[in-house]
């Protein structure tokens, strides 16, 4: 049972986050840029907004316009159960296997791919033909970077994988650690549709790929969207974070191991979450047809990682 | 195998060709229906090691079909294949797919795929096989005179039946080579005998090559993407399974016949499945007709079949025994997984085609408000197709998967080079298959039609049969521990267990996958988020509008993305392998070089193997036929010349 209670923890403090995070990185990247930002907490004002919105459905869309908002939310929510942000305990039954947490996210890359589709207007279709493209192509380098992260532990639970690189930190620095991370990283960026794959802020419909999806979204819908797409960029950091620097996360269910764990890993995201817009300012987002060469450069990376695993 | 079967198989023969066609459909249906369950029962009670034998005596041979356990699991997978096509084709048989020759075929067909996996020895592996792969040509020529379509038709029922019978060839030699070495043409007598060396060799290379071809594996997958889109739609769901007898055929020599083959058999096996199953996906996901797509992820699914038997075996010589059994339960696993969601999805595809008259995806849309039932059941099979939670086929990939981390643990190079490229592999055709499936319900079911509408749903009784498979796709993800226990009996595997709430746990590799758990966790996230929106809908509930699409833009249903243009991106990225030939012309108004009146855009995207492979070979043979005609020039005086001199020779030798 304390398991369950320390995950619903990590729920709701991942779901509080999650917002914060768009923040951060909003703000930072305003600064950075001479702006002054909306400021930390736009996203919890916007979440409000759209909340409070009247909904609008093109006429003609199927089922899919309003169950696809639910499903995208809900699987961003169940991979936050399952990725150790808070706690490296696994619910009873679910090991929280990083080859399920990868299908997972699919079915919630899918279910947006589907909303795109259904309005039956270009840019939907442009977005999702896009999105899928990206989403084919990064499944290798996901599934070897698993592969390589897994090897040294001889288990592919995330739970273990994080519990391991806390007992020896040693091996957080080995070759085949920091590949497997930085194979890693390009991943979350392109899962995620940060730049230099997709920029998140731009106004440039044909330049579109994750916002070309949902435009035809509003209200609720858009809120569900919104708050799912910054959830999944809150978990994928937040275990980046737990990969590279474990220190912190609960191994137990102690109220004072969480409420430890709690703060570490919110300072390890907004550390992460403020890199983020640093780095993006200094980057331009590609040409869409040079992304499978950075794909192709990151599953070299997580190729290099799995034989240096063999290796040491 | 029960001579039930048989019986009712007969009778379903008879019925085929003496009722009048108003019945003929119920009557064939029905009898063939109860066919499949005898022979369902037979393969269940074969798995649990208490199959009956039926023995034919004939005055050329014996028959036995007592199917082993294995064979036992086959015969079940399709005889619940052929029960879906049986119900579905009563209700959606037509026109000349419900001819008395085309139910004839069909139960016929039926039997010898059935009697593949039952058969005991050689020569009743060659009859059902040989019974197995005519009666499969005349149900793919069902629309050979139709004036529109009759000539795709015949060219390729051409290629199948040479294909089928080159196949048979390959298998036939290759038991032959078996049956001498070890003296007797019985498969537990050929299996004792441990043939070996450079005569297992060979029979290894020729069995392969016959039972690669049924399988449909790149290079040898030519025929699939031909024969689907012309089969009637029931057929073309029974025959949907065909190529498991082949992944059948593979299984009994690696695993049963010759258990000790040297590791390149194994490279080779891994090598094959690869190949077929990134060449496949990548060709599905560039197609644009709804059959076509389907008949290249078959390749691609058989491919992920072989590479995982490829992998067991390979785990077996370097003597990893728990991720061997993983990995050929995954197999097996992957095979059940396929057949269900392939026959239904070539059952939607058959009743959009009824339908609407149309198969290419780039004229469909808008399919999931004219037909609900039908776009429900493409959608749980899509899930199928695309692996995705909880599936059948994400379970039995899940399983493979963790076999291949397994191989990360053992110290042999080979081993170790190997599951990382696989792993990339399967990793890609996953990720395609996803693309693939998303595409095709997305593009063909979602958005507004873009050419012809449907005109109403399928029939009651196909639309029940279609749905009750779509939920089998499901249902064989929830109970996955259960099944897979039961299929690792099968192959005597060890370290598969059920555990908790129906999941499985291998106990080897120390991984764990609940599927009802996981569904579990989805449902109680989803309550809050559902409890949140129903509550926000009381107070602003949602309306209607016209599409924004930018500045309301959507006037024409034309705008839309096409399924040629959602793959475009895909067909530019892997162009090398796809050669997509296109065509633009831009038509300008009174001449003006700015003003545009139309373009039109016209792609071809075909088989680079067969382009490449084939048809170089089929004009060496049209011209090597060419000149032997000249020998034959319908003179009697010159065939007396040849008669005169071959008596010359055969004196000459015989002297």
């Amino acid at each position: 049972m304390s398991a369950v209670a320390a995950v619903l923890v990590q729920l709701c403090v991942v779901v509080a986050a999650a917002p914060g995070v768009a923040g951060v990185t909003r703000t930072v990247r305003a600064r950075a840029e001479g702006r002054v930002g909306a400021g930390v907490l736009q996203p919890y004002r916007d979440l409000r907004k759209l909340f409070a919105k009247r909904p609008v459905q093109a006429t003609g869309t199927s089922a899919v316009t309003l169950l696809a908002p639910v499903l995208l939310i809900a699987s961003s929510m169940v991979v936050a159960a399952l990725v150790p942000v808070v706690t490296t305990l696994a619910l009873p039954e679910i090991p929280g296997d990083l080859f399920v947490v990868v299908s997972v996210l699919l079915v919630g890359s899918v279910a947006v791919a589907l909303l795109g589709l259904d309005a039956g207007s270009a840019f939907g279709g442009m977005g999702s033909s896009r999105h899928m493209m990206i989403a084919a192509l990064v499944e290798p380098t996901v599934l070897v970077a698993v592969l390589a992260l897994s090897v040294p532990v001889g288990s592919s639970a995330l739970g273990q994988i994080v519990a391991a690189r806390l007992d020896h930190p040693t091996t957080i620095a080995s070759p085949g650690g920091l590949l497997a991370v930085a194979a890693l990283v390009v991943v979350v960026v392109a899962e995620t549709g940060r730049l230099p794959v997709d920029n998140p802020a731009t106004h440039l419909e044909l330049t579109m790929v994750h916002e070309a999806m949902v435009l035809e979204a509003s209200g609720r819908d858009l809120a569900w969207i919104e708050l799912a797409s910054w959830l999944r960029l809150t978990v994928l950091l937040a275990l980046v974070a737990n990969l590279l620097a474990p220190w912190g996360v609960a191994t137990g269910a102690g109220v004072v191991a969480l409420v430890v764990a709690v703060v570490a890993v919110v300072a390890k995201i907004a550390v992460l979450a403020a890199g983020l817009g640093a780095v993006e300012v200094a980057l331009a987002k590609l040409r869409l047809f040079r992304v499978p060469e950075l794909l192709a450069g990151s599953f070299v990376l997580a190729f290099l990682a799995v034989t240096a695993a063999y290796l040491v | 195998m029960t001579p039930w079967v048989l019986v009712l198989a007969g009778a379903g023969l008879v019925a085929a060709l003496v009722t009048p066609w108003r019945w003929r459909s119920v009557a064939v249906g029905t009898l063939a229906v109860a066919m499949g369950v005898a022979s369902l029962v037979a393969g269940l009670r074969a798995t649990g090691g208490t199959g009956d034998t039926l023995q034919i005596s004939t005055q050329v041979a014996d028959l036995t079909y007592a199917p082993t356990p294995l064979g036992g699991l086959f015969v079940a997978l399709v005889a619940a294949v052929g029960i879906g096509a049986a119900v579905y084709g009563t209700g959606s048989a037509r026109g000349a797919g419900a001819s008395r020759t085309q139910w004839a075929a069909f139960v016929v067909f039926w039997v010898g795929l059935a009697a593949v996996p039952a058969a005991a020895d050689v020569v009743a592996f060659l009859v059902a096989w040989e019974v197995m792969a005519g009666a499969s040509a005349v149900l793919v020529l069902a629309d050979h005179a139709d004036p529109v379509t009759g000539a795709s038709v015949r060219s390729a029922g051409t290629w199948y039946a040479v294909l089928t019978h080159m196949s048979f060839v390959a298998v036939a030699a290759g038991f032959a080579v078996l049956a001498a070495e070890a003296g007797t043409t019985d498969l537990a007598g050929i299996a004792q005998a441990g043939v070996t060396g450079r005569t297992a060799d060979l029979a290894f290379c020729l069995l392969i090559l016959g039972f690669a071809t049924k399988a449909g594996l790149v290079p040898l997958h030519v025929w699939l993407p031909k024969v689907y889109p012309v089969t009637p739609p029931h057929a073309a769901v029974l025959l949907s399974v065909a190529p498991k007898a082949g992944l059948y055929g593979m299984i009994v020599v690696v695993w049963t016949l010759m258990p000790d083959g040297p590791r390149w058999w194994a490279l080779v096996l891994v090598a094959l499945g690869a190949v077929s199953a990134v060449a496949g996906i990548v060709q599905a996901s560039v197609t644009t007709v709804l059959a076509r797509l389907l008949a290249y992820s078959t390749a691609e699914n058989l491919g992920l079949m072989v590479l995982a038997l490829g992998l067991a075996a390979l785990y077996r010589e370097a003597g990893m025994q728990e991720a061997a059994h993983v990995a050929l339960v995954a197999c097996l696993l992957l095979a059940l997984g396929h057949a269900t969601f392939k026959s239904v999805a070539f059952a939607a595809a058959g009743s959009v085609r009824q339908a609407t008259g149309e198969t290419d995806l780039d004229r469909l849309g808008g399919l999931a408000t004219t037909m609900p039932w039908t776009a429900a059941a493409f959608g749980l099979a899509a899930l199928g197709g695309a692996a995705l939670p909880v599936t059948g086929s994400f379970v039995a990939e899940w399983m493979l998967l963790q076999s291949l981390l397994a191989g990360g643990y053992g110290d042999e190079p080979v081993v170790a080079v190997t599951a990382p490229l696989a792993l990339g592999v399967i990793a890609l055709t996953a990720g395609l298959a996803l693309m693939t499936f998303v595409k095709a319900y997305g593009i063909g079911f979602l958005a507004r039609p873009r050419g012809n509408q449907a005109h109403g749903e399928a029939p009651v009784v196909a639309r029940v049969a279609m749905v009750l498979g779509g939920l089998v796709v499901v249902g064989l993800g929830m109970v996955a521990g259960p099944v897979a226990e039961r299929v690792a009996r099968v192959v005597d595997a060890t370290g598969i267990a059920t555990t908790g709430t129906g999941g499985v746990e291998l106990t080897g590799l120390g991984a764990t996958l609940s599927p009802v758990a996981l569904t579990v966790l989805g449902a109680l996230v989803t309550l809050p988020v559902l409890a949140v929106t129903v509550a926000l809908a009381e107070r602003v509930p949602r309306t209607t509008g016209d599409a924004w699409g930018c500045g309301q833009v959507r006037d024409s249903a034309r705008t839309q993305y096409t399924a040629t243009s959602y793959a475009e991106p895909l067909t530019r990225v892997f162009d090398d392998a796809v050669r997509a030939t296109r065509d633009v012309q831009v038509e300008h108004a009174d001449g003006s070089p700015y003003v545009v009146e139309r373009v039109r855009f016209t792609q071809h995207i075909g088989d680079v193997v067969e382009e490449r492979l084939y048809r170089p070979v089929v004009r060496a043979a049209d011209r090597a036929a060419d000149a032997a005609r000249r020998v034959q020039n319908g003179s009697l005086q010159r065939y007396l010349g040849f008669a005169l001199v071959a008596l010359v020779v055969v004196l000459v030798v015989v002297s």
